[in-house]
């Protein structure tokens, strides 16, 4: 088990920090989006592109490479802006996310947009298409990994559950859910709207792997991540406590941030505050 | 009476199995009943019960389908299509993955089960969804050439079967082409045009109507999605009057494919031979083909008052 380098560290704060100017200038010119949760799983992805996924943006279907599925699919300026700044494509579509006939949709599509492994959106579907990939991996006797990043909120949906008891069963080890557990979704709390809690518990019973980290602390979600590729005989569900809106103290733990997009004045705020740090 | 067309698409798969290592196969715990157990027990290494999780079933396709697998995914049709209509729909068709989805026990003929099991729906429902084959075969022969076909095909495809034995009605030598009819009976006063288990009883209205003088045109429209429409135009002018049948709904089924073409291409007279937008029933397949119109009399009667209307 390897521990995260300075230089490594250095790098994915860097990376994570330009992801989040990305997010913002995406759906700020899109009027429209879902700066919150893009917002908290920026460090994530920063981590997962420039430290523990192997991906090539020059071969983006290369059958051994690991896969990324955004369960989570209105975190698409998320993944939009890291596939960006890996350079799977021009940082320039950014400013073209949701409009007409553009590559970047609402939400991700896989035909279309170079890096996008799965279509998602409809909350609960990715998570088992992500089994599937973990499956077809293991029945092709390849060692690829698939991680997958979901919500809270999205453990409402009951076909969360059948992929759980899925990949459990079938002890898919190469395959990794992180659960985006920033506690909000569109009505509200997660705790006040319909609450899913215990997250650790319930994965637990469905045999699966969980380790429960800081989703800010680079250390934290790589030693989990490396804890995840030891683990044998079980997926490993990664449940990181993260703050909605991460980076930007206006949006910070509000759920009123997890679908609207920042005015012009605010983006310019915004961005100042985050280049500051 | 022939066999079942899930009794077809379980040798065909294990024969698809053969020639094709990529080839894997999901059931959700009907195993036995749609037939994939005949595949799980040629390749059990390539079999996958995902358990009573439909929406799970059709998900975890579209994903070993995006890692490159050919995923057979099979179910009743009710819950492949019903109960996983959105992840049909969003995981499979929209990013166009190579998910077959042969679902069986459609249609009234599922039987003694009841209306809970009897999906009446699932052509409308599958129809209307972009990048999806819809594909109805009316027998065993029919049915191997299907799958046959869906295993070389690059994309999604919905195949509906039935549960109970149907007439042979396949010529010899037949190999599928999705978006073409085939011409069963010729006859210019009318045509049948009919799928799956419907196609056996328009063959033997034909020959009831052949004796009263009338020479109906059959065709058997496996095809659902693309639709033979040179086909049906050419039958609507020729024949001037057309009669659909299946067992499914009136509403959004093959007779509202046909429907479709020929109030646009060639208007005449069209009766559709269906269930009446209702639920059905337990009872045994023939008792409920009777109950709900769904016979070669029923069609005879149909073909002659589509006559009257031209």
């Amino acid at each position: 088990m390897t521990t995260l380098t300075a230089e490594q560290k250095s790098l994915v704060q860097e990376k994570a920090t330009a992801i989040r100017v990305s997010i913002l200038k995406a759906v700020t010119a899109a009027k429209s989006g879902h700066p919150g949760g893009s917002l908290s799983i920026a460090d994530l992805m920063a981590l997962l592109y420039y430290v523990e996924m192997n991906v090539d943006p020059k071969n983006p279907k290369d059958g051994n490479r690991d896969r990324f599925v955004l369960s989570k699919g209105h975190a698409a300026p998320a993944l939009y802006a890291t596939l960006a700044e890996k350079g799977f494509f021009d940082k320039g579509e950014l400013e073209n996310l949701r409009k007409i006939d553009c590559m970047l949709q609402g939400h991700p599509d896989m035909k279309h947009t170079p890096g996008v492994d799965m279509s998602t959106g409809s909350l609960g579907q990715g998570i088992s298409a992500a089994c599937g990939m973990a499956l077809a991996g293991r029945i092709d006797k390849k060692d690829y990994r698939v991680f997958a990043v979901l919500g809270d909120g999205e453990l409402e949906e009951g076909q969360v559950w059948e992929a759980a008891m899925f990949a459990g069963f079938y002890k898919l080890n190469n395959l990794t859910a992180f659960i985006d557990f920033n506690g909000l979704q569109i009505d509200g709390d997660i705790r006040e709207v319909m609450s899913p809690l215990p997250i650790a518990p319930k994965f637990e019973a469905f045999n699966w792997n969980v380790i429960e980290v800081n989703g800010h602390d680079l250390d934290e979600l790589h030693n989990a991540i490396e804890a995840a590729k030891a683990c044998t005989d079980k997926p490993t569900a990664i449940v990181m406590n993260t703050v909605k809106g991460k980076g930007v103290k206006e949006m910070e733990g509000q759920a009123g941030w997890h679908g609207k997009a920042p005015s012009a004045e605010e983006y310019e705020k915004f961005v100042a505050e985050l280049l500051e740090v | 009476m022939g066999k079942a067309t899930r009794e077809a698409y379980g040798n065909a798969l294990v024969a698809v199995g053969a020639a094709n290592e990529n080839i894997v196969v999901l059931d959700a715990d009907l195993s036995k009943s749609t037939k994939t157990d005949n595949f799980k027990k040629a390749y059990p290494d390539r079999f996958f019960n995902v358990g009573i999780a439909e929406q799970n079933l059709i998900s975890v396709g579209a994903g070993l389908a995006a890692a490159g697998k050919i995923p057979f995914v099979s179910s009743f049709s009710m819950f492949a299509t019903g109960r996983a209509f959105e992840q049909v729909r969003n995981a499979v068709c929209y990013p166009k993955l190579n998910v077959k989805i042969c679902a069986t026990h459609a249609g009234i003929t599922v039987g003694e089960d009841g209306a809970t099991h009897q999906s009446l729906e699932d052509i409308a429902c599958m129809r209307a969804i972009p990048n999806l084959k819809v594909v109805v075969p009316a027998d065993e022969a029919e049915t191997t050439a299907v799958i046959k076909w869906a295993a070389d095909y690059e994309g999604p495809v919905y195949v509906r079967l039935g549960r109970a034995g149907v007439d042979d009605v396949t010529p010899e030598g037949y190999e599928f082409t999705p978006g073409k009819a085939v011409e069963l009976v010729g006859g210019n006063d009318v045509t049948i045009i009919a799928c799956g288990a419907l196609v056996g009883p328009a063959v033997q209205a034909a020959k009831l109507l052949a004796e009263q003088n009338v020479k109906a045109r059959v065709l058997n429209m496996a095809s659902i999605k693309p639709i033979d429409a040179d086909a049906i135009v050419k039958a609507a002018k020729e024949t001037g009057a057309i009669v659909t049948a299946e067992e499914h709904n009136i509403y959004g089924g093959l007779g509202a494919a046909v429907a479709e073409v020929v109030t646009e291409f060639a208007p005449v007279p069209v009766i559709r031979i269906g269930t009446k937008d209702t639920f059905g029933e337990s009872g045994t397949p023939k008792e409920l083909m009777a109950k709900y119109g769904l016979t070669a009399e029923d069609i005879v009667n149909a073909a002659k008052t589509a006559i009257e209307r031209k």
